[in-house]
């Protein structure tokens, strides 16, 4: 198959990405570093807050939100204090680029945080990260340190008299804590159970890593520029994470015209298919969005035109499936994970995704009955409606997430559920992921 | 008395990185600094045992039934002492794309024990997404992180170091 070669991007985040010494400040400020944030500084919050609306700059931690809308709901009358929380939770299956930015360019997000916080009002930043991100966490703690140093954050920021604390906070191994409110609980020293109220009862924002990156570049060259890479509703260039089967997976920055056969196929992206094998599905935003089929993948991975689809942009995880991929194995594989991590506060996520795991499971083992599959898809219409349409019976999406999944699959694959149950079998054998390594 | 959790040196280490850690949340809010304890006590201890449990929520002032629900919620606090070496097998759909299934069952042949279970020396988990799908199939030993784990020669390089 032949694709043309995506169209050149400027590198607006990944910049520095395998320079050396690209993570220390010394080589960030030669760079231009900080110099958004100066300019910031002599900014009126609000002026900060019109710019980064002006950019269309939306958020790249799953849900795309406008992130200048989001920083305007901060109340400015209120006399509570305000905080920022960044999520670097970075859990769901298929994504891998926050962990870049974090190694390659931590100053990029510190600086970002920084003039968030100036347009916001809030004097303290949490920086969440998951507890796996041991080498990341490092990283950003030396950053965090000479940030200090240079005076980029504590009692007056670069001289500015704005007062700015940052800190790193560790989580220990939840994906519910990713989901924002999951995420300011853990902040406060719990377990991550969704619920609606800010950090210590106060307004705050929470931005992933990736969105926070994106601002000082929108600073330093105007919104009308970033604005102009993008979409009429999606500004800026995007990471996607490129995994599975292809030849050269990877974290790649392309422009939002980009389409899933161009990332998979182009060189200067995924280099194709491995010898012999072609595409059979794609997933284009992370193991919760609604699968593609080879058919649909002419798409570009951006979040109206992915949303046409029935699918999402999500968090940009692209995960590619070839025809040796057995797609009962890879569902149960997808909904195991969600029932693994369903915090258990909400009876049909609790209860529906171990349950919908026990009946893929069963199918997978040859074990399926004729009316395994009204079933399976019985429970995930009971967890959240297909197509996505908003939030469904739980309070937060990890529900959604567990059952797109599920409803995507069996109605786009259900030819190979049916043989499943049909030869009560799986006829991929022993290998339902083709052949990948040699462990035997 | 009950033993005391620490050695005498490392009850200094952990008060004053606690009081440390405190200064970062409002002073009414000192049960913020659960996570963070609880993670500098495993680090010492290698776990999180109940006398454990109970130093922390006093610290913070908090039931230990709080201390208890926390470090049992995440996967990262052991509760139960777990072998010398944790291992952490991704086994998410592009781990699983590129081999991790049967790495993990050559893991266990390897080490003897079955996922999810361990003894005095290993405790073998599937772990969920690491955040590492493009250099999969990948794991980690008592939280290092190896990637781009493809074939068994890697895996035995890994393993060839610890006793
Ligand atoms: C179950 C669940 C898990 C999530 N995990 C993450 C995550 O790991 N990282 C992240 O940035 N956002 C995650 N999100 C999205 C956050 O709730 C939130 O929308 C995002 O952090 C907001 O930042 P943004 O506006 O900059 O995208 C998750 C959402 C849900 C429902």
């Amino acid at each position: 198959m032949t694709v043309a070669p995506a169209p050149a991007v400027q590198t607006v985040i990944s910049e520095a990405w395998g320079q050396p010494n690209s993570h220390l400040i010394s080589e960030y400020k030669k760079r231009g570093g900080y110099k958004a944030l100066e300019k910031a500084l002599a900014m009126e919050p609000t002026a900060i807050t019109d710019e980064i609306k002006r950019s269309n700059l939306r958020g790249r931690g799953g849900a795309g939100f406008p992130t200048g809308l989001k920083w305007s709901f901060v109340p400015k009358d209120n006399p509570k204090p305000k905080y920022l929380a960044v999520n670097g939770d970075e859990s769901e299956p298929g994504t891998f680029k926050d962990r870049y930015i974090l190694e390659y360019d931590p100053h990029l997000m510190l600086e970002g945080i920084a003039i968030a916080c100036k347009a916001i009002g809030a004097h303290k930043a949490y920086v969440y990260l998951r507890g796996e991100f041991k080498f990341q966490a490092e990283r950003v703690d030396a950053a965090i340190k000479e940030a200090y140093e240079a005076g980029v954050f504590g009692e007056s920021v670069l001289g500015s008299g704005f007062k700015l604390d940052c800190y790193l906070v560790r989580g220990a191994g939840a994906y519910i804590c990713g989901e924002e409110t999951g995420l300011i609980e853990s902040i406060e020293g719990k377990k991550g159970w969704p619920a609606v109220v800010g950090l210590f009862g106060c307004p705050t924002v929470v931005n992933n890593v990736e969105t926070l990156a994106s601002v000082p570049p929108i600073m330093n060259k105007g919104a009308a520029w970033f604005a102009g890479l993008g979409t009429d509703k999606s500004g800026g260039t995007r990471l996607v994470c490129l995994s599975g089967t292809v030849n050269r997976p990877g974290v790649y920055e392309v422009s939002m015209d980009t389409t899933i056969d161009q990332l998979i196929h182009d060189p200067k992206y995924g280099q194709g298919m491995p010898a012999g094998r072609k595409v059979k599905a794609v997933i284009p935003g992370g193991s919760s969005a609604p699968v593609l089929t080879a058919d649909e993948t002419d798409v570009a991975l951006e979040f109206e035109a992915l949303k046409m689809k029935q699918t999402m942009a999500g968090s940009g995880g692209v995960v590619v499936m070839d025809d040796t991929t057995c797609m009962v194995r890879a569902l149960w594989r997808v909904t195991r994970f969600y029932a693994e991590e369903s915090c258990g506060q909400c009876t049909p996520c609790r209860e529906g995704m171990p349950w919908m795991t026990r009946l893929l499971r069963k199918i997978e083992e040859g074990l399926g009955e004729p009316e395994d599959l009204e079933i399976l898809m019985n429970v995930a219409a009971s967890i959240a409606p297909f197509p996505p349409i908003g939030l469904g019976n739980t309070i937060c999406a990890l529900g959604d997430a567990g059952a797109l999944p599920v409803q995507s699959f069996v109605m786009k694959f259900k030819h190979e559920f049916e043989q499943h149950i049909a030869e009560k079998r799986c006829p991929h054998g022993d290998h339902p992921w083709g052949h990948f390594g040699d462990w035997a | 008395m009950a033993d005391p959790v620490f050695s005498p040196d490392d009850q200094k280490l952990f008060d004053s990185r606690l009081a440390d850690i405190l200064t970062r949340y409002p002073a009414d809010r000192k049960s913020a600094a659960m996570l963070p304890a609880l993670r500098m006590m495993q680090e010492i201890l290698g776990w999180c045992p109940p006398e454990g449990l109970r130093l922390v929520a006093e610290r913070l002032e908090v039931k230990p039934e709080r201390a208890y629900e926390v470090a049992s919620f995440y996967v990262m606090f052991h509760t139960e002492k777990p072998g010398k070496y944790v291992v952490d097998v991704c086994t998410n759909l592009s781990c699983s794309l590129r081999g991790a299934e049967g790495m993990l069952a050559y893991l266990e042949r390897k080490l003897g024990v079955k996922a999810g279970h361990g003894n005095e020396q290993w405790l073998l988990r599937e772990a969920e997404c690491l955040a590492s799908c493009g250099t999969a199939p990948c794991l980690q030993v008592n939280e290092d992180h190896h990637e781009n784990l493809t074939t068994r020669e890697k895996v035995d390089a890994i393993f060839a170091n610890l006793g």
